[in-house]
């Protein structure tokens, strides 16, 4: 029994991490259909530039809140000088754009931080807690905390909010949005804030747990956009729920199957899930009207 | 002076320099980016910092060192075109480089071809065995490091033994090789778990690893992966103690699993790491604190021990080119073979022709964490 809760709680916290990032690509693909595949990369920079700023002395909240707000920066710099000037191109085109993105970004933090693998120090110690006869570190449950509470933050954003609203109305059709006086531009700069700012606060959460470095956006992107993709793109509840099943799916094939055919299972299981419903467990039904 | 006269000066000046720049064409294809980074950036480092330093001592018999390096980025493909490269283009006589040992096997057949002698800096015994005629290695390989585990687990009355490897190039190499010598070394491996080298938890496998009966845990790995395990172990309160390979033999990894998680994990490692605790009559001890401060002092990093098989390449390779008193390739590739009692930071190597790697085990020594730091196990 205390194996099964150990294994959960293994999920839960890889589940965590997915869930955070996974989140990030919401924003960005309501305002525009676009998948950011620099979303990685806004991770990465939220855990090198904490990295940076803690080891020049600044304290960990001081750190992680400059590394949040230069992140918004550069991803509102992405769109004003990559996105923005392609306006009109075909969503591939702009999804092209943020892999090139994303390959700039890599190469400038290689440059800028080094090759070297980092880390700061948890946020409540590294003391584990045990529940049950299995133990969680304390750093889980900031990541879980910090996933809901994006997850919170999006759901009211978007459903509560005039500015939601009119980033799902860009979405919808940019036209008839900038008809009814929305302006277009200044929401995808903001999905764009958005995004990188929580793409940088799951860089915060998880480099405790994950450790980071100049390339740990690919991986992280790939598993976040599995997630993202497992339950529904561009719905926050998905993102969770996606990111947090792919955890425990992972956890639990490597507990009681064969740690070999982790990754497999999770993605044989995203697989049939695709399969029957192409839009991911919580994704809105589309119906084209002719 | 006019831009044609200007030209035509430089033009000259060229001409009148180029003869006495005879340069020693050395080449290197290291993986200086990619997965294998934090590999290559110190042993790239170390050569351009050691060459410099042949360079304004006067050079290898009066010639000067051309030092040409590309960085393969960890991909074996790249690595095999970079060695036709420094083969047909750049006309060296000497390679030292392949970081990994994916890249050296791609890099092999061109120099064995060409015959220009080769040093690899990569870990697995497959490299020198077969012995190939012009490849060469400095670091210890990963069979040595399984045996040098086994003995020490051995002499603490382990005998079961729990295995996790990540499931990168390095982690399944050195899993598939001390599997292997397990029943030669008299212990039994009784749990086999693997993980992906990205992954933030693996305390699902050393859940299972504890079930299993093992009375030590070996972690074969690299990167962040045994950084992670190092933690989990501690995490879960296991008391079967915990072992690392030679992986992860930099103060990197200290910091990464933070030092209360390491303490008393135990390791194989060379000589450079504990460069203050040897004992003042060992012959590697001026070599190695003259390497890591001369390091520390060029890069303002901590040194770790794959620059150290740079620094060895190199100082073997300059030895032999000395000895050969030539530039021909293959000269100096019977000046390499014919190394004899070389002590650098890896330990004492002496080639011979039926053994390119020339370590023997006591080459290993076997460190414990203790309170942030290595100290030599007793």
């Amino acid at each position: 029994m205390s194996e099964l809760l150990q294994f959960l709680f293994s999920g839960l916290t890889v589940g965590a991490v997915y869930a955070l990032v996974a989140l990030g690509f919401t924003i960005i693909y309501n305002a525009s259909d676009v998948v950011n595949f620099a979303q990685g990369e806004f991770v990465m920079l939220g855990g090198m530039l904490t990295v940076s700023a803690y080891a020049a002395g600044l304290p960990l909240p001081l750190a992680a809140l400059i590394a949040i707000v230069v992140t918004a920066g550069i991803g509102v710099a992405l769109n004003k000088l990559a996105i923005e000037p392609a306006r009109g191109a075909p969503v591939v085109s702009l999804i092209i754009i943020t892999i090139g993105a994303s390959i700039f970004l890599r190469g400038a933090a290689q440059v800028l931080f080094g090759k070297q693998i980092h880390r700061f120090p948890s946020f409540s110690g590294d003391t584990p807690l045990r529940i049950g006869g299995a133990t969680i570190l304390p750093q889980s449950l900031w990541v879980m905390a910090g996933g809901i509470a994006v997850f919170i933050a999006l759901y009211l954003f978007f459903t509560r909010t005039l500015t939601g609203k009119a980033v799902l109305a860009t979405s919808n059709n940019r036209l008839a949005a900038q008809l009814v006086g929305i302006n277009t531009n200044w929401v995808m700069t903001l999905s764009f804030a958005l995004s990188a700012a929580i793409g940088a606060l799951a860089g915060v959460l998880i480099t405790p747990i994950t450790n980071t470095s100049y390339d740990v956006g690919i991986a992280l992107a790939l598993k976040g956009f599995a997630a993202a993709m497992l339950g529904g793109m561009g719905n926050p509840k998905g993102a969770l729920v996606g990111g947090i099943l792919l955890g425990i799916i992972e956890a639990l094939t490597a507990g009681y199957l064969s740690s070999q055919y982790k990754d497999a299972a999770a993605f044989v299981i995203i697989l049939l899930v695709l399969f029957f419903l192409p839009q991911g467990l919580f994704g809105a039904r589309h119906t084209e009207r002719v | 002076m006019t831009l044609r006269n200007l030209m035509t000066t430089a033009a000259a000046l060229s001409a009148l320099a180029a003869p006495a720049l005879a340069d020693i064409n050395i080449g290197a294809s290291i993986s200086e980016t990619g997965p294998a980074a934090f590999l290559g950036d110190p042993e790239a480092k170390t050569l351009r910092m050691e060459v410099e330093k042949i360079n304004a001592e006067g050079g290898i018999n009066g010639e000067k060192i051309n030092l040409i390096i590309y960085d393969d980025g960890g991909d074996a493909n790249k690595a095999k075109t970079f060695a036709t490269r420094l083969v047909e283009d750049d006309e060296v006589v000497a390679v030292i480089g392949g970081t990994t040992t994916g890249t050296t096997m791609a890099m092999v057949p061109v120099f064995e071809d060409a015959e220009i002698p080769f040093i690899s800096l990569a870990g697995a015994v497959d490299i020198i065995e077969p012995v190939k005629t012009f490849t060469f290695k400095t670091p210890h390989t990963d069979r040595m490091a399984c045996e040098k585990i086994f003995a020490d687990m051995k002499a603490q009355g382990f005998t079961k033994v729990g295995m996790i490897s990540g499931s990168d190039g390095f982690g399944k190499s050195m899993q598939a090789q001390c599997k292997g010598v397990a029943e030669a070394s008299g212990v039994e491996i009784v749990a086999d778990e693997v993980y992906g080298p990205q992954d933030a938890d693996m305390t699902p496998q050393l859940t299972n690893i504890k079930g299993s009966g093992a009375q030590a845990i070996l972690n074969s790995g690299m990167g962040q992966g045994p950084a992670v395990v190092t933690r989990n172990h501690k995490q879960l309160a296991i008391e079967a103690p915990l072992y690392q390979s030679h992986g992860v033999a930099s103060k990197q990894f200290i910091e990464l699993a933070g030092a209360q998680a390491a303490e008393g994990v135990r390791l194989p490692a060379a000589a450079l790491l504990v460069a203050d605790q040897l004992p003042d009559d060992d012959a590697q001890k001026p070599v190695v604190i003259a390497y890591r401060d001369a390091y520390q002092a060029a890069t303002g990093e901590d040194v770790s021990t794959f620059g150290g098989h740079a620094h060895d390449a190199l100082a073997i390779l300059k030895a032999a080119i000395e000895r050969a008193d030539s530039t021909d390739p293959v000269a100096i590739r019977d000046q390499i073979e014919a190394t004899k009692d070389f002590v650098g930071t890896a330990g004492n190597v002496t080639y011979s022709p039926e053994d390119h790697l020339g370590l023997t085990l006591d080459a290993f020594k076997m460190l414990v964490i203790k309170d942030g730091d290595w100290t030599i196990a007793q």
